[in-house]
């Protein structure tokens, strides 16, 4: 039968390949008396597959206007949704960052005397638990507050400096315990020359749990733009499929299952999610490079090595990948509801 | 090849639109189905092309009980059966090759086999050289073997024709009644809904007749 099929592809080249595509596979009934080897039939099925591939993206570029509409709303779901997964991941990075400067800050007493001072230094350097103390001057930390506050002008005009002395402490690094720290904390705190002894890891920890909160919502606000998206697709098939009604119906009445029927709007469905998630990632990578550099600018005044992160390769491939699914998933839902109730008169 | 079995059909909205109807359609023979308007031909044929389940009886093609058919299977038995319409059902953005190409697709049949098969079946009615024309070019006569085509492509045991001459004038009538006389002939059944009785009668074939939903005559 098939001594020659390449030579019977030349003959038939000039006709123009059928506009349907149908696979092999548990439709044998019909098949098994039909010509032709398996290579044919794989053949057939793959052309198939690939007429369905490129005629539903012929589809969607044959209705620039209804495309663009619904890929613009679908990219943006999309990238709102990956955009607070970014922010996210960017913050933290910054509390990863943070973790490992655990410091605790004494804040002394108005009258207490630079000389006092740094004998309260010398002993707090002979503590066991200490690794490192410096002592911040009241001249030391205006200039500092001059220079990063940008209230320069404003602290000049002050008569007298209203800052304290201040004696930063980083504890061992085996010290890692927050009860540990607490208990040194304490045991400055009780120091009559300290005002206030304050362990860094407080505010650190509400840190964490304000992201730990911010998870939590960007997750259920990623549920439901995911979900948004699975609709406003399905809604789109649904349309297409409503103006090819006339030809779900005649396949029908010539025998297609519902499996052949469903395939091109499957694929057009894919095809709105996958150009869907690019343009989402062109869209957060823009906004990402936007604030990139009054981020890094903030980061400097914090003398800070913030880098803002953006999508890597395979968060990339991910958000393409879940976008396209998210595609097939909601023309799936529609098809097999739709579907069953088309029915030929 | 067809057998009906004491069939009815009820409808919630208009009643009983079948009732009791019996005949058996022989391998190879072709017969008219007729009667008034609303008299249940379009109810009887959607029975057969399960796009309608019978209310009571039971009917067989080739063998196996249509009325008992499983939902996923409907397709597969769809395909043991061509269909012809009186509004030919083509697709107009479709060449008359790519029409005739449909079930043959949908079979998965590779592509040099499609390509044989239709150009084959375009000869037979006659459509030679016109498989890269859209419907619309043609006139009502070619749509109509254009849908014929369509039908036989994949070589079904059973025709059935619903009103295939309704918007064809006698001559064209006559050609494609000649075109169901051939495939009858090489063993195929046909069963044609008609009213056109001055058609009928020159055919002298099989009639089955309906009125108010039972067989008056077969």
């Amino acid at each position: 039968m098939n001594k020659n099929p390449n030579k019977r592809r030349q003959q038939t080249r000039d006709i123009k390949t059928p506009k349907y595509a149908k696979p092999a596979k548990s439709e044998n009934r019909q098949n098994s008396e039909a010509g032709g080897g398996v290579a044919d039939k794989l053949n057939a099925w793959r052309d198939l597959h690939a007429h369905a591939l490129f005629s539903s993206l012929g589809r969607l570029v044959a209705s620039p206007f209804s495309s663009v509409m619904t890929i613009a709303v679908l990219a943006i779901a999309i990238s709102l949704a990956s955009g607070f997964y970014l922010v996210l991941v960017n913050f933290q990075q910054l509390t990863n960052h943070l973790e490992t400067s655990t410091q605790i800050s004494l804040f002394l007493k108005e009258e207490v005397s630079d000389i006092r001072a740094s004998k309260l230094l010398e002993s707090i350097k002979n503590n066991p638990k200490v690794q490192q103390a410096t002592l911040i001057s009241k001249e030391q930390a205006l200039e500092e507050f001059k220079t990063y506050s940008g209230f320069g002008s404003a602290v000049s005009a002050l008569k007298t400096n209203p800052l304290p002395i201040v004696i930063q402490v980083l504890p061992k690094n085996s010290l890692t315990d927050k009860n540990e720290l607490e208990a040194l904390q304490h045991e400055f705190q009780q120091n009559e020359g300290v005002d206030q002894a304050q362990l860094d890891m407080q505010w650190l920890a509400r840190l964490q749990s304000i992201i730990a909160v911010g998870e939590r919502a960007a997750g259920l606000l990623n549920l439901m733009l995911g979900l948004a998206v699975v609709f406003i697709t399905a809604n789109t098939i649904r349309l297409e499929l409503h103006s090819r009604r006339e030809e779900v119906i005649i396949a029908k009445l010539v025998g297609a299952t519902h499996a052949f029927i469903r395939r091109p709007f499957l694929y057009a469905g894919a095809w709105i999610g996958f150009i869907s998630g690019i343009v989402a990632w062109f869209i957060v990578t823009v906004m990402m490079l936007i604030l990139r550099s009054p981020v890094e600018t903030l980061s400097s005044l914090y003398g800070g090595h913030f880098h803002l992160l953006f999508f890597g390769f395979v968060e990339t491939i991910k958000l393409i990948a879940l976008s396209t699914a998210l595609g097939v998933i909601g023309s799936w839902a529609v098809l097999v509801y739709q579907l069953q109730r088309t029915k030929p008169e | 090849m067809l057998k009906f079995e004491n069939v009815s059909k009820r409808y919630l909205e208009t009643g009983e639109v079948l009732r009791d109807v019996s005949f058996h359609l022989r391998r190879g023979e072709l017969a008219f189905l007729t009667g008034h308007s609303g008299a249940g031909k379009s109810t009887l044929l959607k029975l057969i092309g399960v796009m309608e389940r019978c209310s009571k009886g039971q009917i067989f093609l080739d063998g196996e009980n249509l009325s008992h058919a499983k939902e996923k299977h409907i397709p597969y038995l769809r395909r043991k059966m061509g269909f012809i319409y009186q509004d030919y059902k083509l697709l107009q953005d479709r060449t008359v090759f790519d029409n005739v190409a449909l079930p043959l697709v949908i079979a998965g049949y590779g592509h040099h086999e499609i390509t044989r098969k239709v150009r084959a079946v375009l000869d037979k009615v006659g459509l030679t050289g016109k498989e890269k024309k859209f419907p619309l070019a043609l006139s009502g006569g070619e749509q109509q073997r254009v849908g014929i085509a369509r039908a036989v492509v994949n070589k079904p045991p059973i025709i059935i024709a619903d009103e295939p001459t309704g918007n064809l004038d006698p001559e064209l009538s006559a050609e494609i009644m000649r075109l169901f006389e051939n495939y009858q002939q090489v063993g195929v059944t046909v069963l044609i809904a008609s009213h056109d009785i001055t058609l009928i009668t020159k055919m002298n074939r099989r009639v089955l007749k309906l009125d108010h939903g039972q067989l008056v005559a077969s």
